[in-house]
């Protein structure tokens, strides 16, 4: 694997402003970088800011503050056709394969829109591309007259998929594109995701709530609590040997297919609620659930620092 | 129990490529809704009513006497042969009178809603997809309009102006427009913030490509049913105020007018005033039961 920075995220800032004196944090802070040809995996409980952080990545949102590179170029400065080619490069697939296609387009259409946007493909070549996509997800010829209300959950994200593929892109952000998939149709997805990535060489952002899943397809994982960036390690050390008192809890929640495991395995409960975003309190966002809280928890916010080789952690602890 | 030979079975395998196909015909949007219309009996009968009617008021004025053709020897009589739906009291034939006051309701209703569309339409699209200051100025300004009486508005409209059909369609239009316009500023902030359109911004599309192709085919179908409740409520107003005398001027006529012609008249002659009652009656409840089939056939909710 090449080690080239694909996508530098450096102190990446999301607010939103509620009211006059109300500001949702929902990225505070965070920085990291995805390697050419990896897979980043970003969990989280809902609401920590992880599909805010995805979007701004892509330029969906417009940062508050921080710098997004893409191959060395900062995203928000580009215009024209520079910001065109960026939207050919980096790609999206959604969470939710229902309100994510078009109802009144059918799925050649759908698929074909990144190729009519940016002129890639015209006449039986474009015909030939739709087809070309529709085998690459597992789906017929015949379904680019169909309508999306036609097919079920699996089939729609697949068409998602092949909508994103088909401006050719290098980099993809996956928003939890298997959560609302059933089980069996989960593992087809992630499959489907895995082999297009060894075959075409992609790059993925991958987001989501489902911590076994994410071990399995990602390189690295990044642990995100009330839109910070927490821990960040490769899959194995992570999985191995959590280091943040938050991903020590939000592993030991991962359910063991083996009853006497289970049975004698310790599980972390957590006290109290997810504080609001709305206008945190300085010092560390996990301090108030922490039960290794120090004073200092409570005051300086901690950063983001190596402990080990390409093991990071945000806490004072270490 | 009997044995079962093994033999009498064989495996006939499963083609792969068959698990994904859809056996429902390939059917497009407007197909799809015209197959839910036409199970709907109450409004194809509707729709049906209503294509009669428009028949008759291009065609009808033709089959009896000139509308405006006084005979004093055959003042006030009831339905006959020779006239239909009988006359009024200056001996002119009701029935080729009930049709040309018929072009002149239904031609305010289809006009009066289509202006509203036009300017609802680009109004609320626009106040919707910007959003924010826009939208608020926008906003307001279709608040002061709606809490402005409309019947003020009419009444000194066509007090200023000569009455008429150009007066009449000016005052029902000044402040008609702002239910539609808020209608579609709603729709427009919805679909928006929809992933569909945030997939389209993804790959790069602009302002036009995603009103065009997504925010305007994903509308109009509201807008289509909303527009089949409005006709009968224009209708409605037109006769509204010329009964009350500030609309149509005779020797023109409307359905309202030909009302308050006969409600003079109602006690010995009813016929005069049951016809154009009718027609109107007919018109309102035939567009609101289509506009109810149609709601449930182009609900993309709805669809089976």
């Amino acid at each position: 694997m090449m080690n080239e920075n694909l996508i530098e995220v450096k102190n990446l800032k999301k607010y939103f402003k509620i009211s006059k004196h109300d500001i949702l944090k929902a990225v505070d802070n965070v920085s990291f970088n995805i390697r050419k040809g990896e897979t980043l995996g970003l969990v989280g409980e809902s609401g920590c800011g992880k599909t805010t952080c995805g979007r701004t990545v892509l330029g969906l949102y417009e940062a508050t503050d921080g710098e997004i590179l893409f191959k060395g170029k900062d995203i928000s400065k580009l215009r024209g056709n520079e910001k065109k080619e960026f939207t050919k490069n980096a790609q999206i697939i959604f969470q939710d394969p229902y309100a994510s296609l078009d109802a009144r387009m059918t799925v050649g259409d759908i698929i074909a829109e990144g190729i009519d946007i940016h002129n890639l493909h015209t006449g039986k070549e474009r015909t030939e591309k739709i087809y070309e996509l529709l085998s690459l997800v597992g789906l017929n010829k015949e379904h680019a007259s169909r309508f999306p209300h036609e097919f079920s959950g699996g089939q729609r994200q697949r068409i998602g998929i092949a909508r994103a593929l088909a401006v050719e892109p290098e980099f993809i952000v996956c928003d939890e594109p298997i959560s609302a998939l059933d089980v069996s149709i989960q593992a087809q997805v992630v499959n489907l995701l895995i082999n297009l990535q060894r075959n075409l060489g992609l790059t993925y952002l991958f987001i989501a709530h489902d911590l076994s899943m994410v071990k399995h397809i990602s390189d690295r994982v990044g642990v995100m609590y009330l839109g910070n960036l927490v821990e960040l390690a490769s899959s194995g050390v992570l999985y191995d040997k959590p280091l943040h008192p938050y991903t020590q809890a939000l592993l030991s929640a991962i359910p063991i297919p083996d009853p006497d495991v289970s049975r004698t395995r310790k599980r972390i409960m957590l006290e109290g609620e997810v504080p609001s975003p709305i206008n945190p309190k300085p010092g560390c966002r996990f301090a108030p659930r922490c039960k290794y809280a120090k004073p200092i928890c409570k005051e300086v916010d901690p950063v983001l620092k190596e402990v080990e080789k390409d093991h990071f952690v945000s806490c004072h602890l270490y | 129990m009997e044995s079962l030979d093994k033999s009498k079975f064989r495996i006939i395998g499963i083609d792969e490529s068959e698990a994904e196909t859809i056996v429902r015909p390939n059917l497009t949007y407007w197909q799809d809704a015209w197959r839910r219309l036409k199970q709907n009996k109450v409004a194809i009968f509707s729709l049906f009513l209503l294509i009669l009617l428009f028949l008759l008021c291009i065609f009808g004025p033709y089959i009896g006497p000139d509308y405006k053709f006084q005979d004093m020897s055959v003042r006030n009589q009831g339905p006959s042969a020779a006239h239909w739906f009988g006359t009024d009291t200056l001996g002119r034939d009701l029935f080729s009178r009930l049709w040309i006051g018929g072009r002149v309701s239904l031609s305010i209703g289809f006009v009066g809603t289509l202006i509203e569309v036009i300017i609802g339409c680009i109004y609320g699209g626009i106040s919707g997809y910007f959003g924010g200051s826009v939208d608020d100025v926008m906003m307001r300004i279709v608040e002061i309009l709606n809490s402005i009486p409309y019947m003020i508005v009419v009444i000194i409209l066509s007090v200023i102006l000569k009455p008429g059909i150009v007066s009449l369609l000016l005052a029902l239009c000044i402040t008609g427009w702002t239910g539609m316009a808020r209608m579609v500023r709603g729709q427009v902030m919805q679909l928006k913030e929809s992933e569909y359109i945030l997939a389209a911004k993804a790959l790069g599309s602009d302002s036009n490509r995603i009103i065009f192709k997504h925010l305007i085919p994903n509308t109009i179908g509201i807008i289509i049913v909303y527009t089949t409740f409005d006709i009968p409520s224009f209708i409605f107003a037109e006769a509204f105020l010329s009964f009350i005398g500030l609309g149509i001027q005779p020797p023109k006529t409307s359905w309202g007018a030909l009302c308050s012609y006969g409600q003079q008249t109602m006690d010995f002659y009813p016929h005069q005033l049951l016809f154009p009652a009718l027609a109107i009656c007919i018109t309102m409840l035939a567009f609101n039961l289509l506009g109810d089939g149609l709601r449930d056939a182009l609900d993309p909710k709805l669809r089976q």
